[in-house]
């Protein structure tokens, strides 16, 4: 991707995530196009494993910009998230100073002008998309925010209005051009609607069967099509089970692959008991799954 | 800029498109703010307005913030976008959605604004019988029946202002915000004057706490039901379960089917009808969501018998909590209404001191007056 004046059409994008391996529907390629057009955050909610944060990766491959990633968590501050002070090496600084008796000869201020200087400014994730430079913006992605407080999503906020960060000792940064932002929830909390409004919102669902065959045979190797497609209509179907944590493309994925290492040609009842912890992660949701009768589903998942 | 006589026409019309539909996607209840629609205009001249999918994702993508609000959204485009093409995967909605949706906003009249809303609206089939029997008492087909009424019953509540939240800062979107909105003006933009000069209203956030633990068996699922209708005949109604866990289930009752809403909550719930931690449960949900900021000003109904294993001071201590930040909080006992029974056992006569309405929940009336003082 080269061309940033030529308006990009639906179909495009949908391509280019294609040919890097993410297959979109229309819904999420529509997101996307109009998140990159009208230089927005995308955001992108859905239960975990439904592809959000692999939307972020497969941007960066495209368009060539470099990925730089948040992980939010609970009390993720901005030391953490935006920028901080190398306190041990101003504090060295210092010293050294002393120590030469250059300190006797420098007034107070422009030591401490020394000392907030851009080489003792340790940046992280926010500030490094914010201040990078020429070239191709990067992709700034801020992963599963639901985990973060409201503290640091009104700041959040603030930073994607502008596209700027203010270090008070230091000034305004400025993102010559805004970085592609994807933010991700996996909506154990709801996101804050101002936030919701600054950005194009995609509600990411399950793929349908179809399109999961296609996803989990681009990102598996050597897996018989037959398996593929069994593991794709068993997943579909444990996803109706009401589980605690539905698998989700990452587990088909998992499981598909396990299944291809094992030799398999087909599925059968013994191999997916032997193999169903690729798939159902928790113990109770295995027990779930049992009840409901595993042979079941391997039998309807068969005639897929 | 030089623009052919035709391509502004376009334009207004393109306008007139676009607040119109957003007016009546306000007028079925959903919160859109002005920039938003901006973002909508901005959005269809990317992707085009020949094929009403790419109109549609736009839409989606710019108008909606959660999933919840989906089916409104799909019933108010289809009814003025008239068809939509096929979307890839989903199922077309049923036609009954649209029905729902609109019925709240076609029952107001002209102009019909929010504001207009009766309190409460119960429509009732002459089924006056079942009316007082007890679930508990109820045969499976009583039940259907008492279901089919409930699907009937209409919710609201007393509406309350909404705070628009505006962005912290200025941007550019700001001074497109004021040419558009001009500009809209001069096309002799009714629909947009309406929606930038009418006050929004909302109502309050409802929010229903269900116990499924093993005592509640004989009245659990009726009143799962109970809060499926609730579910789809208003918004802003949130819904969880109370087990040995906390469950989420607004997502699962959102559908419009009430038997696959059923079945989605049942399964969503994985400790239907074992044991009670309503205490610890209770903690989880005023952590997690309640005073977080889904509590807050909202009316608060929570239906459980009151009986908890566990130390009846953490539940009189999470109920003051939950007290705190909720506008009103609603305890239904299906017990209340048996003789001899006093609310003296640990959990529920420690709830009490914070319960602002204590009704009972055991068969259809009772919830017919569960409905009234939501609604006051
Ligand atoms: N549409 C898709 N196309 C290709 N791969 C996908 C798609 N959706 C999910 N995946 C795969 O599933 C895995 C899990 O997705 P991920 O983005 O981590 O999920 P989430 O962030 O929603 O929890 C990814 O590593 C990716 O390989
Ligand atoms: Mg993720």
């Amino acid at each position: 991707m080269t061309e940033q004046a030529v308006s990009r059409t639906v179909a495009e994008v949908r391509c280019a995530l294609e040919e890097h391996d993410y297959l979109a529907d229309e819904g999420l390629a529509t997101a996307v196009l109009l998140a990159l057009e009208l230089q927005r955050p995308l955001l992108l909610e859905g239960e975990p494993g439904v592809g959000k944060t692999e939307v972020a990766k497969t941007l960066a491959r495209w368009t060539g910009g470099e990925l730089i990633r948040l992980q939010c968590y609970e009390g993720i501050d901005i030391g953490q998230a935006v920028y901080e002070w190398d306190y041990s090496r101003q504090l060295l600084h210092l010293r050294t100073a002393e120590a030469t008796g250059d300190a006797a000869g420098v007034d107070a201020e422009t030591l401490e002008n020394e000392l907030y200087s851009p080489r003792f400014l340790v940046k992280r994730p926010l500030l490094q998309a914010i201040d990078h430079g020429d070239g191709q913006p990067p992709v700034l992605l801020i992963d599963e925010v639901d985990r973060a407080d409201d503290e640091f999503e009104a700041y959040l906020l603030e930073m994607l209005s502008e596209y700027a960060i203010s270090v008070p000792e230091l000034g305004r940064f400025e993102a010559p051009v805004p970085p592609i932002v994807v933010i991700t929830s996996n909506r154990t909390r709801d996101v804050h609607d101002a936030l919701k409004r600054r950005c194009l919102y995609h509600w990411v669902e399950h793929p349908g069967l179809e399109r999961e065959i296609a996803i989990i045979a681009r990102r598996t190797t050597e897996v018989p099509d037959r398996i593929i497609r069994q593991v794709a209509a068993a997943v579909g179907q444990f996803r109706t089970l009401g589980l605690y944590k539905p698998p989700g493309v990452a587990e088909s994925i998992d499981w598909a692959q396990s299944l291809g290492r094992l030799g398999a040609a087909a599925l059968d009842s013994t191999l997916a008991e032997a193999t169903l912890g690729t798939v159902i992660k928790y113990r109770e949701d295995q027990e779930r799954v049992r009840e409901h009768g595993l042979d079941t589903i391997v039998e309807q998942a068969l005639r897929a | 800029m030089t623009e052919t006589e035709g391509a502004l026409v376009e334009s207004r019309h393109l306008d007139h498109m676009v607040v119109g539909f957003v007016a009546a996607l306000r007028d079925a209840g959903l919160t859109v703010p002005v920039g938003s629609t901006i973002v909508f205009r901005r959005s269809l001249e990317l992707v085009g307005v020949d094929r009403s999918l790419a109109v549609y994702w736009a839409g989606r993508a710019t108008l909606v913030t959660c999933p919840e609000d989906l089916d409104v959204f799909d019933a108010v485009f289809d009814a003025y976008w008239q068809h939509r093409d096929q979307p890839g995967e989903q199922p077309e909605p049923e036609i009954e959605h649209l029905t729902i949706a609109l019925d709240d906003g076609a029952d107001d009249g002209e102009g019909g604004e929010v504001a207009d809303e009766p309190d409460v609206v119960l429509r009732w089939s002459p089924a006056e019988v079942l009316r007082e029997k007890d679930f508990a008492l109820c045969s499976n087909d009583e039940l259907e029946e008492a279901q089919r009424l409930m699907m009937r019953m209409r919710f609201a509540t007393r509406l309350r202002p909404s705070h628009r939240h505006e962005p912290a800062r200025h941007d550019r979107g700001r001074d497109d915000l004021r040419r558009t909105v001009r500009e809209a003006l001069r096309t002799e933009g009714e629909p947009m004057r309406r929606a930038t000069t009418v006050k929004r209203q909302q109502p309050r956030r409802l929010v229903l706490l269900l116990d499924v633990s093993g005592s509640m068996e004989s009245y659990a699922r009726a009143l799962l039901r109970f809060i499926h209708a609730a579910v789809v005949a208003r918004r802003r109604v949130e819904a969880f379960a109370l087990g040995t866990r906390l469950t989420r289930l607004t997502k699962e009752l959102s559908s419009h089917d009430p038997d696959q809403a059923f079945r989605q909550a049942t399964g969503a719930v994985v400790d239907w009808s074992g044991g009670t931690r309503l205490g610890a449960v209770l903690t989880d949900f005023n952590d997690q969501w309640g005073v977080r900021g889904m509590a807050r000003g909202a009316v608060v109904v929570v239906l459980s018998d009151g009986w908890d294993r566990g130390d009846p001071g953490v539940l009189g201590e999470q109920m003051a909590r939950l007290h705190r930040v909720a506008h009103r909080v609603v305890w239904v006992n299906p017990l209340k209404s048996t003789p001899g029974y006093a609310p003296l056992a640990g959990g529920m006569a420690a709830a009490l001191p914070h319960v602002d309405e204590f009704i009972e929940g055991h068969n259809l009336a009772s919830l017919e007056q569960l409905a009234a003082v939501v609604a006051a």
